[in-house]
């Protein structure tokens, strides 16, 4: 009982995080229409300044943070500007494609500044733990801190972003563009404005789950990127358009990986090493099977 | 004092040439009505006044917008509605996964700030029936409602014109009728309404003024009284002249016109 716990607790941790980078595609898809295939490339950029900040520069961890998802904002902006205006009107799918090209472009930028050395972000947390439950051989469900610091950050950010987006001028804007592009500048919203904000939010959570991932006591490299692919399933689990779902997908697919880590190699080792990984794919594929739109996607408004 | 269009020319992709020479005003307590078939270039028109080419990949090759004096046709979307003119696009084209309440909020976007209670209030005012089913999604209002919804949206802004396109489209015709008497309240009240329509009768009951557009061109610019009188606009436009003829005549191209097109 107490492994199961344990192993929620920790589920816990990560899916919150594997939620603020499905929120993180989530933004920029309601407002553009084009899953960012770029986000693994903001978000290893993220990494590497909170990294440049804190270690090289010597600034306070939190602080470090705040820039790196900063500078994350930044180059989202600039990649949406170059790359992405220049596709509007012309087919979702077309402007997809330009952001797998970016991924690939901010992938190898992340690979030069990293120049193949592992670098750590110094956070606060490092493998500290703090015990939930004690026993008499020691601690029963012993707790990581950056498990606390990954589950209750991302929290508080998805739920400070998700009450102003649905409370704001703002925030209905970037649904309205979602809905309907020409009819939301028909009404004098500025849809380029629009697309900037939803890339400078998609990239600074993107940078700040890549932080909450990296914080695990280790060093970190360019190819760790790819985490943020892990953000695919929980996406489609929750719904691609849905804020509530991309959370609630997020928080799924850490738990279910978190507990077939745990419980996979003793009931069924034949299914190999690091079978976690696969789950949330196999997940994904069962979902898009029974619920294409997910747990919580629009299904469209027909009036008949 | 007007919003006019001057001897305006719109290229699509580069190549479609869907706007020859379109010139109009519209003075501020006036509606104008503009008649044409499909493809006349009246939806053209509109987006080149509203700033909506761009995503059409469409561009002005000659001529100009004016408001009050000022060029307007430089100016982006969100800029022709914070100076006052706003539209309601063809097929209405409310949110349909918003409440009708938050469809009126975006229509109020470029007025930051303060007096959306006020706004909501003058618009329930307006349309009884949408107050009824404020908290109600869109997509689910009949197509008079919607209509009705993509007009009040519009006036959020409060403009000093409206620009309706096709407001009778697919409606039933008592619904239309009760369209066509809430844009002569709308007008009333103050706004300036160009409305482009088909449906040329009802235009032209309500209309000043009114301009018949053919291929992108024009053509013909009177009163709405006296296009109401003429024989040719009654027999393109307002359905038959009352004899019988020979479907040879009935045939337009077949018969001069007494304008050129």
């Amino acid at each position: 009982m107490t492994t199961f716990i344990t192993s929620v607790i920790s589920g816990l941790g990560t899916g919150a995080v594997y939620g603020l980078l499905a929120v993180s595609f989530v933004i920029i898809f309601r407002a553009t229409g084009v899953l960012n295939f770029a986000q693994p490339g903001l978000l290893i950029i993220g990494v590497f300044f909170c990294s440049y900040f804190a270690v090289t520069q010597g600034l306070p961890f939190y602080v470090s943070v705040v820039l790196a998802m900063l500078v994350a904002a930044l180059v989202g902006i600039v990649s949406e500007r170059v790359a992405i205006r220049p596709m509007v009107g012309r087919p979702v799918f077309a402007a997809a494609l330009v952001t797998v090209g970016l991924f690939t472009i901010l992938l190898i930028v992340a690979f030069r500044l990293f120049d193949s050395a592992a670098r750590t972000i110094n956070d606060p947390w490092q493998l500290e733990q703090v015990c939930l439950l004690a026993s008499d051989t020691g601690c029963a469900i012993p707790v990581y801190h950056n498990t606390i610091a990954r589950f209750v950050i991302s929290m508080v950010v998805l739920g400070l972003l998700g009450w102003w987006l649905s409370r704001s001028r703002i925030g209905l804007a970037m649904r309205a563009t979602s809905l309907d592009q020409e009819a939301a500048l028909a009404q004098g919203i500025d849809v380029g404005r629009v697309f900037s904000l939803s890339w400078a939010i998609g990239g600074a959570l993107a940078a700040l789950a890549g932080i909450l991932l990296a914080a695990n006591g280790s060093v970190v490299q360019a190819t760790d990127a790819l985490f943020a692919l892990v953000a695919l399933p929980a996406l489609i689990l929750g719904g691609i358009d849905s804020l509530k779902g991309a959370v609630v997908g997020g928080l799924l697919i850490g738990l279910i990986s978190s507990i077939t880590s745990t419980y996979q190699p003793i009931y069924a080792p034949w299914l190999g090493p690091n079978f976690e990984n696969v789950v949330p794919y196999l997940v994904m594929i069962l979902v898009l099977l029974i619920r294409p739109y997910g747990l919580y996607g629009t299904k469209e408004v027909q009036r008949v | 004092m007007t919003l006019a269009v001057h001897n305006l020319e719109v290229v699509y992709e580069d190549v479609m040439l869907a706007l020859r020479g379109a010139s109009l005003s519209v003075a501020p307590d006036s509606i104008v009505a503009v008649l044409g078939a499909n493809g006349a270039g009246k939806t053209t028109l509109l987006r080149a006044m509203t700033g909506l080419l761009d995503i059409h990949r469409g561009r002005i090759t000659r001529g100009y917008v004016s408001l009050d004096d000022a060029k307007i046709d430089t100016r982006k979307a969100a800029g022709v509605v914070a100076s006052g003119v706003s539209q309601v696009m063809e097929g209405r084209r409310v949110f349909t996964e918003f409440t009708v309440e938050e469809n009126l909020r975006v229509g109020a976007h470029t007025q930051a700030g303060s007096g959306l209670k006020d706004k909501y209030d003058r618009i329930y005012g307006m349309f009884p029936i949408l107050a009824q089913r404020k908290a109600e999604r869109a997509g689910y209002l009949s197509g008079g409602e919607q209509q009705m919804l993509a007009i009040g949206r519009a006036m959020m802004s409060e403009p000093s014109y409206l620009l309706l396109d096709e407001p009778s489209l697919g409606l039933a015709p008592k619904i239309v009728e009760q369209i066509r008497d809430l844009i002569v309240d709308i007008n009333k009240a103050g706004t300036g309404v160009l409305l482009i329509e088909q449906n040329a009768a009802m235009a032209l009951s309500i209309a000043d003024h009114g301009y018949v557009m053919e291929n992108g061109l024009t053509v013909m610019d009177a009163p709405a009284a006296t296009l109401r009188g003429d024989s040719d606009i009654q027999e393109f436009y307002l359905g038959g002249a009352g004899e019988k003829r020979s479907l040879r005549e009935v045939k337009h191209y077949k018969r001069r016109k007494r304008w050129l097109s």
